[in-house]
């Protein structure tokens, strides 16, 4: 038996983080479509996207809090690193990415 | 005119091809982390999948099983699940102006909207300007149906192995995630853009120390607004 409250937070979770998808549509069809007020929308939702991943190799929650933050600095730097040298190879940039830090985790883990 | 190469299979087959691939695999990874995550929190195998295609947001789902985890009151976990997530309202904003100009009815759009998320919005404000707009809703349906459909599994097959995978293959598979975006987000090409990347960057460790619930916001506004202000004095000095 799945307890009650479980289903609850689960449906209230899913309705509470829509609310910010809706109010997006909402508020999109009522400005004006000028590109000045879109290119701001724009800049905000990059800088909110970027801080979160910074975030989680900086300071990361759940499991990946209990590998030093050295392991993580050092494989993203490597991976932005090969990503450009490579002509943005996104494959190769990310192979080497998890790569260096399976690697570093193994090792010294 | 459409400088975006349309493909011959149409508009949906091409948008699922596109996500099948890194988008796909990284999801299924990360879904692998979350779904053994939540296992452990308490949540059984179908709350667990069902937050992953209700709530549809990463850090909204890892709040909400979060403080389930440590019993706090319903509300708090779902304010605090909304709060994570508060980042859909710039990404819906800033991508509605490609679906606006599309023949599809606005109706749609609160569809498109719950489906919205980090690879799809990528995807949509890299090409979408470049599609033909007829194109956009088509391509967009594919994209998001491939990637919900590999952090469905994902969910599932994390809850199933939670436990029984290794802690160095767990580890890996859950960095893969920040590994991919920053790669996605260091090679935006505009201007602005790049400069919002920076400030983000930077921003977002530090607010997230002010504030764990809000510092995402605080991101978005100022390192945002302040990238968008910087960007505008520099293309007024060019006219």
């Amino acid at each position: 038996m799945t307890d009650p409250t479980l289903w609850t937070i689960v449906l209230l979770s899913g309705a509470a983080t829509y609310i910010w998808r809706a109010l997006g549509v909402a508020i999109a069809g009522k400005v004006s479509p000028d590109s000045e007020t879109f290119r701001l929308f724009a800049c905000i939702a990059y800088a909110m996207l970027a801080g979160l991943i910074a975030r989680m190799v900086v300071l990361p929650e759940g499991i990946l809090a209990e590998s030093p933050l050295s392991f993580r600095l050092v494989a993203v730097g490597l991976s932005v690193g090969v990503f450009f040298a490579s002509k943005r190879n996104l494959p190769l940039g990310v192979a080497v990415g998890v790569g260096t830090f399976a690697l570093l985790t193994a090792v010294w883990g | 005119m459409s400088l975006f190469p349309e493909s011959r299979r149409g508009p949906v087959a091409h948008g699922a091809f596109d996500a099948t691939g890194m988008p796909a695999l990284v999801l299924f990874a990360s879904m692998i982390g979350y779904g053994s995550m939540a296992r452990e929190a308490g949540l059984t195998l179908w709350t667990a999948v069902a937050s992953t295609g209700l709530v549809w947001g990463l850090p909204g789902q890892i709040a909400m099983v979060e403080l389930y985890a440590l019993g706090a009151p319903v509300i708090a976990v779902i304010v605090a699940a909304s709060a994570a997530n508060a980042r859909f309202l710039p990404m819906v904003l800033s991508v509605m102006p490609l679906f606006n100009e599309t023949p599809t009815r606005r109706g749609w759009h609160y569809a498109v909207a719950q489906f919205m998320s980090l690879n799809p919005w990528a995807a949509m404000m890299r090409d979408g300007p470049r599609m033909n707009p007829a194109y956009r809703t088509p391509y967009f349906a594919g994209f998001a149906g491939v990637c919900i459909t590999a952090a469905l599994i994902g969910t599932a097959a994390g809850f199933q192995m939670a436990g029984s995978l290794p802690r160095d293959v767990t580890l890996s598979l859950v960095f893969l995630n920040p590994v991919f975006f920053t790669l996605v987000f260091v090679s935006t090409r505009d201007r602005g853009q790049i400069l919002a990347v920076l400030a983000g960057i930077a921003a977002g460790p530090l607010f997230h120390l002010v504030s764990a619930d809000w510092g995402l916001v605080l991101t978005g506004a100022v390192a945002g607004t302040g990238a968008y202000l910087v960007d505008r004095r520099m293309r007024r000095r060019h006219d």
